[in-house]
């Protein structure tokens, strides 16, 4: 049997095509769960088939944020929680241009929280991917609207004293068209879910929970990322379709993932094409009075 | 083409609607902005025309917002703006700095009044000069404009979109109050004497295209979303070819590039209107709401005998320096009116660098400074007395 010698050549990832690879090693620490997301980020990209000159990522500031500068797409990355009004203004300014935006759990609702509410109410056709690791990774694991209660944080060394959200709730509520939650465990799930949400029209929501093990998991004694990860798999419960008020994150016992939200919905620029349309047909005639004229 | 974007003609509009109309006759079909007292008219106009033209007006939920989404209008490929006033302002300071990193071309219009805070909503001031140089974070250069009447709303718009299309950059149109809301003839040309620059296009082709590589003129061409170049943009100091480089020399390379597009390119950005310069005495330097005061003063002046001139500041940032330090050098003293309690006139004092005095007539808004004042101070200046 005749060995064949290595290539010179290095080898060739199937996603690479899709990455700069010139700018990698990213900043990631080992175990994070950005990669994964990523990942899945770039197998639903493939799997959509799309015209990768016909879709751009828009990310805000943090760890998720640097997303934007690993893709070879359109990407930018812009300023911490602004990333939605950016992508707003870049889809419709190009509406042919498929938006993704990526974003972390304080990037995209705590500081940048009343962009998500607006552009959802608005159903700007944006595909916006959450990646909640409950807590602001880059600037060293502090609490962030999704720390559960009692979590340890540099910010919140007793114990965090406030209650998390439910993003997802918040996202149907607002009225995203479509509503989902994974963890980076649920790869094959997370990235059927991610096509679907780029096929829809409308703005659609997607919230995976991740490790931090240099950080959040770290302070909160969750061991390693793998650690996490089966953590998250003893725990959570699929339940598609359930009311997302009741998709609790209750991390003693359950966490309920599966996909809450698929509905339709006119768009921005549906109705805002449809208004205008109307605005612009001339008025019909006046009625005249009708019966006796008078003297 | 029956072109409704250009309302050629004679009007008697306010300068709010003007520099609306600007933006239509310049390219502009993207707004997005938020209620805002005295620049709402802006946005109302904006709102009915606009859509007439194909165009999108989107009311956003607030200043941060705003200004993000006409920075990703602008990447889209399609010009952009916003306006409003100081609070608001003030709001999109992150997202200016962001532009000036990113080298992205939109206007943004401030409608002046007075603060601080919420201050005086519908009262002109002139105090957002610095905030408009200095306001966003790091060290940066800007260009802004100041109109002195809905005509110039309407020309100085134009011209910011121009400007903001050549160097790629936001720009600033320093506008206040009264000259928002006051109606005046505006004269709108044929759409065909109307110069209309656009931004620069690559012509390497993608793998080869490096986005912040400057031409001759210090200026990158602009590839947009979407035309197959795959760019990355990010507000994070980043070398030739778009990337993240942390480091004091990607730093150093960059700031240069920013700094030297602007600086080298003063003589062509920066226009004055220079009257009675040659004889005169005393020079009035002003510049919007104001350089009407000071013009008044100066040809009232000038009824009495007295040499007085004017320099009416179009461009406002960058500051003319080589043409106030020649001037300081060769007359008595310089006068400069303005709405605030000094922030241009400390410029004026930097380029005349002791070689004349510099005398201020400062007011702190709510209203106009009387010509009166002008040539009051323009007398005591002569006179050498303080």
């Amino acid at each position: 049997m005749k060995i064949r010698k290595p290539s010179k050549e290095p080898p060739v990832h199937p996603k690479d095509s899709l990455l700069r690879v010139e700018r990698i090693p990213h900043i990631w620490c080992p175990g994070c769960g950005i990669g994964t997301v990523f990942g899945a980020v770039m197998g639903a990209i493939q799997k959509s088939g799309c015209d990768l000159d016909r879709l751009a990522m828009v990310s805000g500031i943090g760890c998720t944020g640097r997303m934007a500068g690993y893709i070879r797409l359109d990407s930018f990355h812009t300023t911490h929680g602004r990333a939605i009004p950016f992508a707003t203004g870049l889809k419709l300014a190009r509406p042919e241009t498929k938006v993704l935006v990526v974003s972390g759990d304080g990037d995209l609702l705590a500081i940048g929280g009343n962009h998500f509410i607006h552009a959802a109410r608005r159903n700007i056709d944006l595909t916006v991917i959450c990646v909640n690791n409950l807590n602001y990774g880059m600037t060293g694991g502090q609490q962030a609207p999704s720390t559960p209660f009692g979590a340890r944080t540099p910010t919140s060394v007793a114990g965090s004293p406030e209650e998390p959200f439910n993003f997802c709730h918040l996202a149907a509520a607002c009225g995203a068209v479509y509503v989902a939650r994974w963890t980076a465990l649920h790869i094959r799930l997370l990235t059927n879910a991610i096509t679907e949400a780029m096929q829809k029209r409308g703005f659609s929501f997607l919230e995976v929970l991740t490790p931090c093990p240099s950080s959040f998991g770290r302070r909160n004694k969750m061991g390693s990322a793998l650690d996490t990860l089966k953590f998250y798999h003893d725990r959570s419960v699929i339940r598609n379709g359930i009311d997302p008020r009741d998709a609790l994150l209750d991390y003693d016992n359950q966490i309920v993932v599966g996909r809450f939200v698929d509905i339709e919905r006119p768009t921005f620029t549906d109705n805002y094409e449809a208004v205008n349309l109307r605005h612009a047909m001339p008025s019909p005639e006046p009625e005249r009075p009708q019966g006796r004229r008078k003297p | 083409m029956s072109d409704k974007s250009v309302l050629t003609g004679t009007w008697f509009m306010n300068g709010d609607h003007a520099c609306c109309e600007g933006a239509l006759a310049a390219g502009c079909r993207f707004f997005a902005g938020y209620p805002i007292t005295p620049a709402t008219e802006v946005a109302e106009r904006m709102s009915r025309r606009l859509p007439e033209l194909g165009g999108i007006y989107i009311q956003m939920e607030d200043e941060l917002a705003s200004m993000a989404a006409i920075l990703g209008a602008s990447w889209g490929g399609v010009k952009a703006m916003t306006s409003t006033s100081g609070p608001g302002f003030s709001l999109m300071m992150e997202n200016i700095g962001l532009g000036i990193c990113t080298e992205t071309p939109c206007v943004v219009c401030n409608v002046q009044r007075a603060g601080p805070s919420t201050g005086l909503p519908t009262l002109v001031a002139q105090g957002d000069m610095m905030q408009a140089r200095w306001g966003s974070h790091g060290h940066y250069e800007i260009i802004a404009l100041s109109p002195s009447s809905p005509q110039e709303m309407f020309d100085f718009t134009i011209r910011a979109f121009n400007l903001s299309e050549q160097y790629r950059l936001p720009v600033i149109i320093l506008a206040d109050e009264v000259v928002g809301h006051m109606n005046e003839r505006v004269v709108i040309p044929p759409a065909g004497e109307i110069e209309v620059v656009k931004r620069r296009k690559p012509t390497a082709p993608p793998g080869e295209y490096r986005p912040y590589q400057p031409d001759a003129d210090g200026v990158a061409p602009m590839a947009g979303c979407g035309e197959g170049y795959r760019i990355h943009v990010t507000g994070l100091t980043h070398d030739e070819r778009g990337y993240p480089g942390m480091n004091a020399a990607t730093q150093e390379q960059m700031m240069e590039r920013l700094i030297r597009k602007i600086r080298a390119n003063r003589d062509s950005i920066i226009r004055t209107e220079n009257v009675f310069l040659d004889d005169a005495e005393v020079v009035v330097v002003a510049y919007g709401i104001s350089a009407r005061s000071a013009r008044h003063a100066v040809q009232e002046a000038r009824a009495k005998g007295i040499r007085a001139g004017l320099i009416k500041l179009e461009t406002v940032w960058p500051f003319p320096e080589e043409l106030i330090r020649s001037v300081a050098s060769r007359v008595r003293a310089l006068v400069m009116p303005e709405i605030n309690a000094g922030q241009m006139v400390l410029e004026m004092e930097r380029c005349a660098g002791g070689a004349c005095p510099v005398r201020m007539v400062a007011h702190h808004g709510g209203a106009l400074i009387p010509p009166a004042k002008v040539l009051d101070a323009v007398r005591k200046a002569l006179k050498g007395r303080p």
